[in-house]
């Protein structure tokens, strides 16, 4: 039986060259989310509900556009509003489709302690294996996003999966099909990039969007999901984008130096207290030497 | 007082020595319900702590179910020491005597204990030892909070977060060291106190050796303060 999925080094009774030998892939996969083309339809929030499987949940108003605050256990994309007010004292309204970024260097992965319950793919994929998952919520304090959300009934964490499951049969994310504006891409990251720096000069230079940029924090090793944004100097006006985000030096100082540093000082206690039992071994329990006075030890009562 | 703490028995008024109350029953229950306590939080933590010791996680039940108690475990622990402060607040408050006693550490460490002031019922490392475990449960208390419930903590305020993780870390390593030495001093160096938190009685010559003050109290016994046991 044959994987489609998997590229084939070499196959039995076959004359020349394997299918595809030398063709080297660009594994890295990335989404581009053109915020100035979002028009706030939520229709990539509906597809990825329908998608894996979730239920519409109770929206919150509160005086906007937003379905609810932040993402939930059960709904990984939501658009966030924001009515900005420019500089000129015009408003715009800002509109950002927020979701896991899928970090190079995730920072949910660095802080879990569980054996396999949050990978990165080669492709760029950072993905949450419930099955191994303790629900400790470390990821929280970990990711720079505040993206992963704890589901209290089977105590697992879940998040965006960049559709991991339809990537890997060769399908664009649920989003991605659903948006109608053509605002989200996606293919290899190099590709990605090309398309949003060529997408962000032209509203610099077409446009007179001056500030126009990309979004690709290098903090974090860059994301599989990059913005365009049309003032890249201010991401925190589009629902609290983190200007320069990185695993908090707290994360990376408790899962590094730190665990090296505990375990020594835990092994040296161990190590002190037996080299000081053999140096001078136990108190001794004291034998009366007084044999006269050992009827005495009541204080003279009898 | 001193008539409750003396055990009758032949020793008592035998030939060399007799046995001395030293922990009640009520004590060793909540001293043992305690280190259940603890070292099921301790089991657990060091399971979360490090991916190499990740499996102490399966001992008790696997990464979940640690995850799921270790929380409920620790709020027992801590209960568990005030417990156990309301019950030793007496004897372990410091003393001007500590610090004659601390200055001389030095001889308890080379079991050289005559040449250590007399102490009472319990010495000044006994009182360090509760102090810290008690400062320490607490703090592990409202940092374990924080991590228990970190998606209450909103984004604005991650820095709390941060703090709860810290917090946590160093506090529980240094329960994890007084811990060590707590063990160790009680089971391998002093076997006597280790009876003592099973059966509840020492003897008067190791009472009167290495906690005399307490002795003297529980006796009524201060005949010949110079008398040694060697």
């Amino acid at each position: 039986m044959s994987q489609a999925t998997l590229s084939i080094r070499q196959i039995s009774g076959h004359a020349g060259a394997a299918p595809g030998e030398n063709v080297e892939r660009d594994y890295q996969v990335c989404k581009l989310i053109d915020t100035t083309t979002c028009i706030g339809c939520k229709a990539c929030e509906v597809a990825c509900l329908e998608w894996n499987g979730y239920t519409f949940t109770d929206t919150v108003f509160d005086n906007s556009y937003q379905t609810m605050p932040e993402t939930a256990w059960n709904y990984w994309n939501l658009i966030k509003f924001n009515e900005h007010e420019r500089a000129d004292g015009s408003i715009t309204l800002l509109m950002r489709k927020d979701q896991c970024m899928h970090c190079a260097d995730p920072g949910c992965l660095k802080a879990c302690p569980a054996d396999g319950a949050i990978v990165q793919y080669t492709n760029g994929i950072v993905d949450f294996q419930q099955q191994n998952c303790i629900g400790c919520g470390y990821c929280v304090s970990g990711c720079p996003f505040d993206i992963p959300k704890f589901n209290p009934t089977t105590k697992k964490m879940f998040k965006c999966t960049l559709c991991v499951d339809r990537v890997s049969e060769g399908l664009e994310p649920a989003c991605i099909k659903s948006c109608p504006t053509g605002c989200l891409h996606f293919g290899s990251k190099e590709d990605m990039v090309d398309l949003a720096e060529t997408r962000a000069k032209q509203l610099r230079e077409n446009y007179g969007i001056k500030e126009a940029g990309v979004y690709d924090p290098a903090g974090v090793g860059g994301t599989g999901v990059i913005y365009v944004l049309h003032d890249v100097n201010n991401p925190e006006a589009y629902g609290g984008l983190p200007k320069d985000p990185r695993i908090p030096w707290v994360v990376r100082f408790w899962k590094g130096p730190a665990k090296w540093i505990g375990n020594l000082a835990m092994l040296g206690g161990l190590l002190g207290v037996t080299l000081h039992y053999l140096r001078y071994g136990p108190k001794e329990v004291p034998v009366d030497v007084h044999e006269e006075d050992a009827k005495d030890v009541n204080g003279g009562k009898p | 007082m001193s008539a409750s703490h003396v055990v009758s028995s032949k020793r008592t008024t035998g030939e060399s020595g007799g046995e001395i109350v030293r922990y009640t029953l009520s004590e060793r229950v909540h001293h043992w319900l305690g280190s259940l306590f603890y070292i099921y939080c301790l089991i657990t933590g060091l399971a979360f702590w490090s991916p190499y010791m990740y499996w102490l996680a399966a001992i008790v039940g696997g990464g979940p179910t640690a995850r799921f108690w270790h929380p409920w475990f620790g709020l027992a622990f801590t209960v568990s020491m005030v417990w156990m402060y309301k019950m030793w607040q007496g004897d372990v408050a410091t003393s001007a005597d500590d610090r004659g006693w601390s200055e001389g550490i030095k001889y308890y460490i080379e079991n050289e204990d005559e040449k250590l002031p007399a102490v009472g019922r319990f010495n000044y490392g006994q009182k360090l030892f509760f102090w810290l475990m008690l400062y320490g449960v607490i703090l592990l208390l409202l940092s374990g909070l924080g991590l228990w419930f970190v998606e209450s903590i909103p984004g604005s305020l991650r820095w709390l977060r941060y703090l709860a993780v810290t917090v946590h870390v160093v506090a529980a390593l240094a329960t994890i060291g007084a811990f060590i030495i707590h063990v160790y001093m009680s089971v391998f160096m002093e076997p006597e106190s280790f009876h003592a938190m099973i059966r509840g009685s020492v003897s008067a010559a190791w009472a009167r050796t290495y906690h005399r003050l307490w002795y003297e109290k529980v006796t009524g016994d201060k005949s010949d303060p110079e008398r040694r046991y060697r």
